[in-house]
């Protein structure tokens, strides 16, 4: 049986700009697959074309086996998908947004009705399907999208940045219905997300992507294995972390290190143990050391190994974080 | 890419339009606001302009009635054209872009949708101008000059599309209203017999498919017309004809961003 997602060599440009760089990678049936990157990193625009939203540039794709390219009716008759941003239409009801959809993918009569009281329940939203879309709340919101997107039973279920712009109890929620939907009915489904803790909680395997190219893939545990052990992570006073850095090459036990921000962050297996060894060779330094921190690695540490740039970086800002609001209000 | 016209999404797309117009009774009253403030103040201060060719007792403000429904029609229509890109982009139809329908149905569903619409503001000046003087003379005439409105709205609808297919941002919106929009309605002899202009611009006004449109509908309701109707009808049907498939042409081949 074909991969639910198979992807060869995939490229998109605009205009000369390349936002997808000839990325490849397959998705197995049933699989929760996340494609983890920053903002501009080329998550949507391959989601559009996967959809067939957008015409690639060159390369292949096949979604159930159907070519995107040549069998575009196959291809949408097999997808959900919910888009980064809303497109639900306000000034109908819940339900009526449901209804409408059920009938253009072509559910008999008797059955639409009885889908869509069964992707409400999914959602929780059965008491709310009645009120105008307008009304609800980013999260309302994102829980009806996902419902629609189900209606039909896709085979495969595109979910661009889930959570975007959602409080935090709110993302756990989606995360619960996401994990629960994948579970309970086997549908594949592929998400994007710049949110670290998202692909690591929800998904089976990861691609982290920048600039257009999938930098690694694996499980979320593997990825992190890639580092080994523990990071120790240290915050250097007056901008001296890259002279801390050098002189830390030369030590056997330290297997990756990377700055950046003012900090120093070193990879090694009883992280503990090391902790003193470091702030003695910061004090022969000279060095003032702000402070020390011990963890797992994270996707933080996993990307910034990857790229050499954390993908916090770019975002949070006020104006990014006033947009994102606003997209989940649905404008 | 077969042609097959995909009933449901067409009905979808039709019966939200109108679901959406009823429940925003603003709108509605909006979009009657200024045919209505056009047809009160021209008609009160225009009063006593001459009218050569018309039958003794037609006032100007009946005279411009048909003219006034052709505008109303002529804006609501280019709009409803060009905001399927805009919602191609970010509402509803986003979504449908996505599922399995063809292009073509998702052009004759927001055709179907637009002309209910226009329909609908068209038939309510004209009812309000009742109170202005008008009088429908019978029910053949009545439903003539509607045949008219819904040629007049299918074709901008049309153009609407070709441009929103061409077009990249707000600028080009005002472009369009600006250097297209005004200049077909001031052209039509909405506001007066082209008979009026100098030859030169008489010339484009024939060029001009509204004029067709509102010739029509003054012969159907005031028994007035520049041509003989059968012209009127022919020219706006072909007229017609060749915006909805250059819309759906252009509509099809653009993809969305
Ligand atoms: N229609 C377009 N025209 C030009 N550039 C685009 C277009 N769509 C996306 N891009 C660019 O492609 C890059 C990737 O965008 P996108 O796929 O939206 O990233 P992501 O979803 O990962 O945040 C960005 O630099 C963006 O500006
Ligand atoms: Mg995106």
């Amino acid at each position: 049986m074909a991969d639910a997602i198979k992807v060869e060599s995939l490229v998109k440009r605009f205009n000369g700009f390349t936002a997808v760089n000839r990325i490849s990678f397959s998705v197995k049936r049933g699989e929760l697959f996340g494609l983890l990157g920053p903002n501009g990193a080329g998550k949507t625009t391959t989601i559009n074309m996967l959809s067939t939203l957008i015409r690639p540039t060159s390369g292949k794709a096949y979604i159930d086996g159907f070519d995107i390219s040549k069998n575009k009716n196959e291809v949408r008759n097999s997808i959900g998908m919910v888009f980064q941003e809303p497109a639900l239409d306000g000034k109908l009801t819940g339900r009526e947004n449901l209804y409408f959809h059920a009938m253009i993918y072509g559910l008999k009569k008797e059955e639409r009705v009885a889908r869509i009281n069964e992707v409400l329940r999914l959602v929780e939203l059965e008491d709310k399907g009645n009120f105008l879309v307008e009304k609800y709340s980013g999260g309302m919101k994102r829980r009806l999208e996902i419902a629609r997107g189900l209606i039909h039973k896709p085979r495969v279920l595109f979910l661009d940045e889930p959570t975007l712009g959602l409080d935090t109890q709110t993302r756990r929620h989606i995360w619960d219905y996401i994990k629960r939907l994948n579970r309970d009915s086997g549908v594949t489904v592929i998400l994007t997300t710049h949110y670290m803790e998202e692909a690591d909680f929800l998904c089976d395997r990861i691609a982290i992507i920048d600039h257009g190219k999938i930098v690694a893939l694996d499980t979320p545990k593997k990825l992190k294995d890639v580092l080994g052990g523990d990071v120790v992570r240290l915050e250097i006073d007056g901008g001296k972390s890259e002279k801390l850095a050098k002189k830390l090459k030369e030590l056997k036990w330290v297997r990756t290190i990377r700055t950046y921000n003012g900090f120093v962050a070193v990879t090694t297996s009883h992280g503990e143990k090391r902790i003193p060894e470091l702030i003695e060779l910061g004090q022969q330094m000279k060095l003032k050391i702000k402070s020390v921190n011990l963890r797992k690695p994270s996707l933080e540490d996993v990307f910034l190994h990857f790229t050499g740039r954390v993908i916090r970086e770019q975002e949070g800002s006020p104006i990014d974080m006033y947009k994102a609001v606003m997209r989940a209000r649905g404008r | 890419m077969r042609q097959v016209i995909h009933f449901a999404a067409v009905y979808v797309l039709w019966v939200r339009e109108l679901k959406k117009l009823f429940r925003s009774p603003s709108r509605i009253i909006g979009s009657l606001m200024t045919p209505l403030l056009f047809l009160i103040f021209l008609g009160f201060g225009l009063k006593n302009m001459a009218l050569p060719g018309t039958p003794a007792g037609t006032t100007y403000t009946v005279f411009l009635v048909p003219g006034i429904i052709g505008m109303g029609l002529l804006f609501s229509s280019t709009f409803a054209g060009l905001s399927l890109l805009m919602d191609r982009e970010f509402g509803f139809l986003k979504e449908i872009m996505v599922a399995p329908v063809n292009r073509i149905s998702i052009v004759i569903g927001r055709i179907l949708g637009g002309t209910t619409t226009g329909l609908m503001q068209a038939v309510l000046i004209l009812l309000i101008s009742l109170i202005f003087g008008m009088r429908i003379p019978s029910v053949l005439a009545f439903f003539s000059a509607i045949i008219f409105m819904i040629l007049i709205a299918v074709a901008f609808i049309g153009m609407g599309l070709v441009f929103a297919a061409k077009m990249k941002d707000t600028f080009g919106f005002n472009l369009i209203v600006n250097f297209v929009i005004f200049p077909l309605f001031f052209l039509s002899g909405a506001m007066y017999s082209i008979n009026n202009l100098p030859t030169w611009l008489r010339t484009l006004s024939y060029l001009d498919p509204l004029t067709y449109g509102v010739d029509g509908m003054r012969g159907a309701l005031l028994g007035i017309s520049t041509f003989p109707m059968p012209l009127d009808f022919f020219v706006l049907l072909f007229f017609s004809l060749i915006m909805v498939k250059l819309g759906a042409f252009f509509f099809e081949r653009v993809e969305s961003a």
